[in-house]
């Protein structure tokens, strides 16, 4: 079923690009929209993404906002935020 | 929310200001928590609880309108427990008075209790295979977090893999949801499961309504003795290979949803200094831990599902709350002897099988936030964990060993308790909350070594 644009009411950019997202999306679920699917690189250069969903691997970290390593899985949207994937 | 009105103040007396006392404490807002505290608070105890997520209801309940979940939380409000949500608990004090502290979005929350329950649940185990970095590739019960977290799943193909009886609730959950699970590969054999099942229609209440069931209902392929062997892509996922006896065959997919059963969150009551045992928090008949005054429940003491932390939940806040509520606490104990005795099925059910520890290549990266090898680890033979860790920087990275712990500890028939982290912060938190919690590097180290 489509989300209609009303449902999502939240604005947000991520590497820029404008998504808009329902209340209660998760900034994981912002950068899948956005149609990122590299999160952030490892030590050796490899791309990562979501993994446990749940907090605890680390491996959606991003930066939101200039704040740098967060767990993109754990923070809900919020409008006017900066998200930055580290790829 | 803890702490309105701290921001931009100084540290020492942010750390005064955001003292919180009470007589019970509750770590964890999942079935196990939510239920404990209200026992507490209903004997009368003053309870607070700590929980690191937005909203209430652990794994099973979280941002889903269950009936259960409801009544729960009405419940807790009524008995005016107090719940403190985005509070991440990262060290505490077990001293002459017991501390705790946890990270919020304002800062520091520290709370002093002389009574606290330990509810932190499990997480998923999951093994290295060749491929299972690549983006695509998440948990079983990951994705379904990730779902509820919003993102789409509408039209994708997804295979779900790895064991136990999460997988189907999974597969049904995607499927609601509008994905194309294309097959449900459980790694353990139809003997085990049928063994199993049996007992399952017996027990409709406890079972995920029944394995393999709903699956099948929906017309997903549901194969036992399946495994996925390989991840294929280049920048994300595209494929697996699927193994079942001699036979192999590849599955184009755009995710992969791969747990092999849970694994419970010991960090806490290792820190904490409770004894653990065969892999879980060691507790007496009144959920008491090994210190007295620290109680655990839920999936910390054994993997059961939610009505098994129901009942342990609500053992340990009437035992905490003391002679008033012991009598309650003692009319579960059936009930908790018959849900155990179900957990201990399942877990023999899906007893991981030993061909899975040869899955990872010597090439593939078993620890994702270092990127060591499988061969690296291998030529140095660690026997144990810490060797590991030592010697290759296996376990070092942002989680802790949260991931590669339980995996080496399969592969390598290492205790459970000993791939567990315990040095604070137990996750990382940001300078300022350190400083208000007077935990410098050095401190942190201190603590460490006091509490274990
Ligand atoms: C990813 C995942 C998905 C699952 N999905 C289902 C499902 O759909 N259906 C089902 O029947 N079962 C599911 N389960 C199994 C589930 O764990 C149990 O059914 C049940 O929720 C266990 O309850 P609990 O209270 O013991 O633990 P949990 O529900 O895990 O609750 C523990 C709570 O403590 C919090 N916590 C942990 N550490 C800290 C800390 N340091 N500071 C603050 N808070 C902390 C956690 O974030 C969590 O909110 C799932 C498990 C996982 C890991
Ligand atoms: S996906 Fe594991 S921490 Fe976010």
């Amino acid at each position: 079923m489509p989300i209609e644009p009303e449902s999502r009411p939240i604005v947000l950019t991520v590497n820029g690009i404008t998504v808009r997202v329902a209340m209660g999306a998760t900034v994981a679920a912002a950068i899948a929209q956005a149609g990122v699917a590299t999160w952030r690189r490892s030590p050796t250069g490899e791309p990562r993404a979501p993994l446990c969903g749940i907090g605890v691997c680390f491996q959606c970290c991003v930066s939101i906002d200039g704040r740098t390593n967060v767990r993109s899985c754990q923070v809900r949207c919020r409008n006017g935020m900066d998200v930055r994937t580290d790829a | 929310m803890c702490g309105q009105m701290h921001r931009g103040q100084k540290s020492e007396e942010h750390r005064l200001e955001t003292l919180r006392e009470t007589e019970v404490l509750v770590i964890g807002a999942g079935p196990a928590g939510i239920a404990a505290a209200c026992s507490a608070a209903e004997c009368g105890r003053r309870t607070i609880v700590l929980d690191d997520n937005p909203l209430p209801g652990g794994q099973i309940w979280r941002g889903k309108e269950d009936p259960n979940a409801t009544k729960w939380l009405s419940r807790a409000q009524r008995a005016g427990v107090q719940m403190i949500h985005e509070a991440q608990v990262f060290a505490a004090m077990m001293n002459d008075t017991r501390v705790v502290m946890a990270e919020t979005p304002d800062g520091l929350c520290a709370v002093r209790s002389p009574c606290i329950i330990l509810a932190t649940g499990a997480r998923e185990r999951f093994l290295p295979f060749p491929g299972w970095t690549l983006p695509g590739v998440t948990g079983a019960g990951g994705l379904q977090a990730l779902v509820k977290g919003g993102l789409s799943i509408e039209g994708k193909r997804v295979v779900v893999a790895g064991s136990g009886a999460l997988l189907p609730a999974v597969a049904a959950y995607l499927h609601e949801h509008g994905a194309n699970v294309r097959l449900v590969a459980e790694q353990t054999s139809w003997l085990q499961l049928i063994a199993f099942g049996a007992s399952l229609v017996l027990r409709p209440s406890v079972a995920m309504q029944g394995l393999g069931l709903i699956p099948q209902l929906l017309g997903i392929p549901y194969e036992a003795g399946c495994m996925v062997t390989a991840a294929h892509g280049e920048a994300k996922l595209i494929s697996v290979t699927l193994r079942h006896g001699s036979r192999t065959w590849q599955v184009d997919c755009d995710y992969l949803a791969c747990g092999y059963n849970l694994v419970p969150n010991l960090e806490l009551p290792v820190l904490l200094g409770c004894a653990i045992a065969n892999g879980y928090a060691a507790v007496d008949e009144w959920q008491e831990s090994s210190l007295p005054g620290v109680y655990c429940a839920g999936e910390l003491t054994g993997i059961g599902g939610v009505d098994r932390s129901l009942i342990e939940g609500q053992i340990a806040g009437y035992a905490a709350a003391g002679k008033q509520g012991k009598p309650k606490a003692q009319a579960l104990w059936p009930q908790r002897q018959a849900l155990c005795a179900y957990a201990e099925r399942l877990d023999r059910a899906f007893a991981l099988r030993d061909d899975l520890k040869a899955l990872a290549t010597p090439e593939t990266i078993v620890c994702r936030c270092e990127d060591v090898r499988r061969a690296h680890l291998d030529a140095l033979a660690p026997g144990s964990w810490r060797m590991a860790k030592l010697h290759t920087r296996c376990g070092m990275g942002a989680c802790q060993g949260r991931i590669c712990g339980p995996a080496m500890s399969f592969i390598h028939d290492w205790p459970m308790e000993s791939t567990v982290s315990t040095r604070p912060p137990l996750f990382p938190v940001r300078m300022e909350t350190l400083t208000a919690a007077g935990l410098t590097e050095r401190t942190a180290e201190k603590t460490g070594e006091v509490n274990r």
